[in-house]
């Protein structure tokens, strides 16, 4: 047998590092250290007035200035970094496992169950967002729970139909085919055929819907609805401190500043993934 | 009078995955002579697509010119600037790419589409150029051009779609045509007709062509002289006769080794034994519309229509047929793939549920089904062994290193290194994941396999290979083949029985032996004349042999009643084959075919 005798292709292809890939994935992992680590090396708690008084400008024991209330900014903008990431990643990770099972189901199930989903996520997307979660918020208070199911479910129909519609493509392929044909159960399909496929081309999505998410999160913190007082996450600071632009004072900038990059570093991570995985369709898919 | 097209010294480079630069052509050279047509062949990645793309000084993305120079109409091509580039291109030389589906825009019409290439070298006015353009689709013989000039490609046919895209590289009358197997989508019998239509087109306008192909029955009919390619390297060049007759490099004898014998009736009759059925297909229709609320799909939309078959224990039995004849669907029909709209599959005297999900494990396991592609029948994500391992684990409760075990056993027993189990099918070739395939369908120690198209997606040699491995798997195994293919050698050399589909309905079944041997049913006698066969001059006497009634092509007949091949049969007999469903005929041989026509009068078309 000259089986061996082939061609045989090279092993799987590894995404090389862009120099936008390497800024994306520092700025996440800057972030990231800052929302596991920021409240720990916070010089200051984030309630405690040190002195100086509103907007003072750098000193001391505040390197960054003080706030609205004259507490120490730098410390208020390091707690702040675990409740603007976290609440959004947790968010956005709720929404995919939502998202993802309906989706899948969907694609995989078909007939009239696909046509039941599909119109009821043409439904809730036709709610403009932030009406729907000013809606859920004001019937059940702010609460880091209530913060972060609202934002899951206005993420999952969203998730669910980019996950539908990944999970059509798969389905249709041979091996999903030989699977049922085993006999393999729905779950089975779903989870060992399906799901690992879907990573690449959902991990993607992910990115985009977790800038989003940062974004709707910081947009319901700037309207009051977000995380209460003496707390702040990053987009609650920018309202707090947003009279200080009258007086020339810049608190109400870093945090604004601090959004920018997070999305930044967010946004960069997913063009270097995307690149990744059109690249890799074309090649696996041919 | 000089060469249209030089190559000199060519090596192209192509990337890895890892960045490296590979050489993919090393250091090829020839002539290509006003009005001569010359055949690029080799197996995938020999490089030949690479050469043809470079006479167009074109590389695809991830490759680079590395060497060498290209001179068309004795210009240095590559010295070209961008923009005169484009200019040579289309005018100078044009190129017909394979799969004519997915080089056609689909949101402009044909006329249009195939008008454009003289209004944007400047060669005619729009008006002239619409007008040439319906010329040019006449003389590829394609029927009612003024019409078809105003329809969109997705209404056109596969093969019109093919001579749509030659008719588009011809419109400003290049020196050059370079074809990129232009053909081996197709089916044998549209082939023939693209294949003519190529050639007289090409002899009338007189230009040179570069033909690039895997087939050598196909370039015997239209080459002047042949290049045989391997990893890059030209090993044999000459006459299209003297390659063939009197070839030189043991890889060029290996090829023409290769190309399948004619499909004959002289294999050993199959033991036609009275043993009961292993499976039975009674009545199966099936369709791929779907019931609307207020209508149910019509008859017209069935692409299968009220098919039987038998399969007895360790028999192979061959479907054949054109695509679109629902030989796919029967497979997935037995598989409980998809369910049948009406009839019943039965196993081992067993009815079986149209779903492979309301089936039992044991019915699941003894019916198993191989996919034509290598590239998606396995996981991407999973790795060889849990491939091949979940049937042990799903039928029989394998585990750990049973599992392994066994698994290591299925890969060795398919010709692999029993250490495989650990890679990705990313890190196989074609023929490799084809075996992977192989062992994890018998893995559950099936009854029956059902080989869809196995065969058709891989290379002429490997294909061999992988013939040869299912009928060895077979002499070792109590097992049956439903083998489905296009192909009539593959079949003939391997099967018991074979049944003959067209348009979702059988016309003949019998043993291979009396159904490759006539008398035949219209149909069967047009697809086993339309195999090419490795000779100059073969094109020629099938065309004429041929009535002119088969011209038409395409299934354009409603397929509620009467015969579905009448439209295209030399046989047909007016008011009756188009008002009555064709009976079954029967011969001395065992088969029987679906035929107005009385046995003797099948026999005596062939006389």
């Amino acid at each position: 047998m000259t089986a061996a005798a082939e061609t045989v292709r090279t092993t799987r292809a590894r995404q090389p590092l862009t120099v936008f890939g390497a800024i994306g994935l520092g700025l996440l992992a800057l972030n990231v250290f800052l929302a596991l680590f920021g409240s720990f090396i916070a010089p200051n708690t984030v309630s405690a007035l040190v002195g100086g008084g509103a907007f003072a400008p750098a000193h001391d024991t505040a390197f960054l200035g003080n706030d609205y209330l004259g507490r120490d900014l730098l410390s208020r903008l390091l707690n702040g970094a675990k409740y603007s990431l976290g609440i959004a990643a947790a968010a956005t990770a709720l929404g995919f496992l939502i998202g993802m099972t309906i989706g899948f189901s969907a694609a995989e199930v078909r007939g009239r169950f696909d046509t039941a989903i599909t119109w009821l996520i043409d439904v809730l997307l036709s709610f403009p967002p932030i009406l729907l979660a000013l809606l859920v918020i004001a019937g059940l208070g702010s609460s880091l729970p209530v913060l972060i199911g609202t934002i899951a479910f206005i993420q999952s129909p969203r998730v669910a139909r980019v996950s539908r519609a990944v999970a059509m493509g798969i389905a249709a392929l041979e091996f999903v085919e030989v699977a049922r044909a085993r006999g393999e159960s729905l779950l089975s399909v779903l989870a060992r055929e399906i799901f690992p496929n879907s990573l690449r081309p959902l991990a993607v999505e992910y990115g985009l819907r977790l800038s989003y998410a940062v974004l709707f999160m910081s947009s319901l913190s700037f309207l009051g609805l977000g995380i209460q007082p003496p707390n702040a996450d990053w987009g609650s600071m920018v309202r707090e401190n947003l009279s200080g632009l009258y007086y020339g004072a810049p608190a109400a900038i870093f945090p604004a500043v601090l959004i920018g990059i997070l999305v930044l570093g967010i946004n960069l991570t997913v063009d270097w993934l995307s690149a990744g995985s059109d690249q890799r369709i074309s090649e696996e898919l041919r | 009078m000089a060469a249209v097209l030089s190559v000199e010294n060519l090596s192209v480079e192509g990337r890895t995955p890892r960045g490296a630069w590979v050489p993919t052509v090393r250091g090829v050279s020839f002539v290509v002579e006003p009005g001569e047509v010359v055949a690029l062949i080799g197996e995938s990645g020999a490089g030949k697509t690479t050469v043809a793309l470079a006479a167009l000084s074109y590389t695809r993305p991830g490759t680079r010119i590395a060497g060498g120079r290209v001179r068309l109409l004795d210009v240095d091509i590559f010295a070209l600037d961008a923009g005169a580039r484009r200019e040579a291109r289309g005018r100078d030389a044009a190129y017909v790419a394979q799969s004519a589906q997915a080089a056609l825009n689909p949101a402009i019409t044909i006329g249009e589409q195939v008008a454009e290439p003289m209004i944007l070298h400047g060669v005619a006015s729009a008006e002239e150029a619409r007008r040439r353009a319906t010329e040019l689709l006449a003389r590829l013989d394609l029927p009612n051009p003024s019409e078809l000039a105003t329809r969109y490609p997705h209404q056109a046919s596969g093969g019109q779609q093919q001579r749509v895209m030659v008719a588009m590289a011809l419109t400003c009358a290049p020196k050059l045509l370079v074809l990129d197997e232009p053909t081996t989508a197709l089916d044998v019998t549209t082939q023939i007709e693209v294949l003519k239509a190529i050639k007289d087109v090409i002899r009338e306008h007189g230009s040179a062509a570069i033909y690039v192909s895997h087939d050598l029955a196909v370039v015997a009919q239209i080459a002047d002289r042949i290049i045989v390619m391997k990893d890059g390297l030209v090993v044999e060049e000459g006459p299209t006769a003297e390659i063939i007759d009197r070839p030189k490099h043991d890889y060029t004898r290996e090829l023409i080794g290769a190309v399948k014998p004619r499909p004959t009736g002289e294999r050993g009759a199959a033991a036609a034994t009275a043993q009961a059925s292993l499976l039975e297909v009674r009545g199966v229709s099936a369709t791929f519309a779907r019931p609307s609320l207020f209508r149910r799909p019509g008859l017209e939309a069935n692409v299968l229509q009220d098919t039987s078959l038998d399969v007895r224990p360790h028999e192979v039995v061959a479907v054949v047929g054109e695509s679109g004849s629902g030989k796919t669907t029967i497979a997935r029909v037995i598989a409980g793939l998809h369910p049948a709209l009406s009839g019943e599959v039965r196993l081992g005297g067993r009815s079986l549920a149209p779903r492979a999900n309301r089936r039992d494990r044991d019915a699941l396991r003894r019916i198993q089904i191989i996919f034509q592609s290598p590239d998606l029948s396995l996981n991407p994500e999973q790795r060889v062994g849990e491939a091949i391992g979940r049937p042990l684990e799903l039928y029989f409760g394998l585990g750990g290193a049973k599992r392994a075990a066994r698994v290591a056993e299925l890969l060795t027993m398919v010709g692999l290194p029993s250490d495989y189990g650990g890679r990705f099918p990313a890190e196989l070739s074609g023929g490799q994941r084809q075996r992977v395939s192989i062992a994890r369908a018998f893995a559950a120690e099936p009854d029956i396999v059902l080989c869809d198209e196995i065969l058709s997606s891989l290379d002429t040699i490997v294909a061999a290979q992988v013939l040869e491995l299912m009928r060895s798997l077979k002499a070792t195994h109590d097992v049956a083949y439903v083998f489905i293919s296009h192909d009539l050698a593959t079949v003939a050399s391997i099967a018991d029985r074979v049944v003959v589909l067209y348009a979702g309905r059988v016309c003949e079944i019998g043993p291979t032996a009396a159904v490759f041997s006539p008398p035949h049913h219209p149909y069967t006698a047009l697809l086993l004349s339309s195999v090419p066969a490795l000779r100059q001059g073969w094109l020629e006497s099938v065309i004429a042999a041929r009535p002119p009634t088969q011209a038409q092509t395409g299934v354009t007949a409603p397929r509620d009643v009467g015969c579905p091949f009448r439209t295209r049969c030399p046989l047909a007999i007016e008011n009756i084959c188009d008002r009555l469903a064709p009976p079954a005929r029967h011969t001395p041989h065992g088969q029987t075919i679906y035929c107005h026509r009385e046995v003797e009068e099948l026999e005596a078309a062939h006389a």
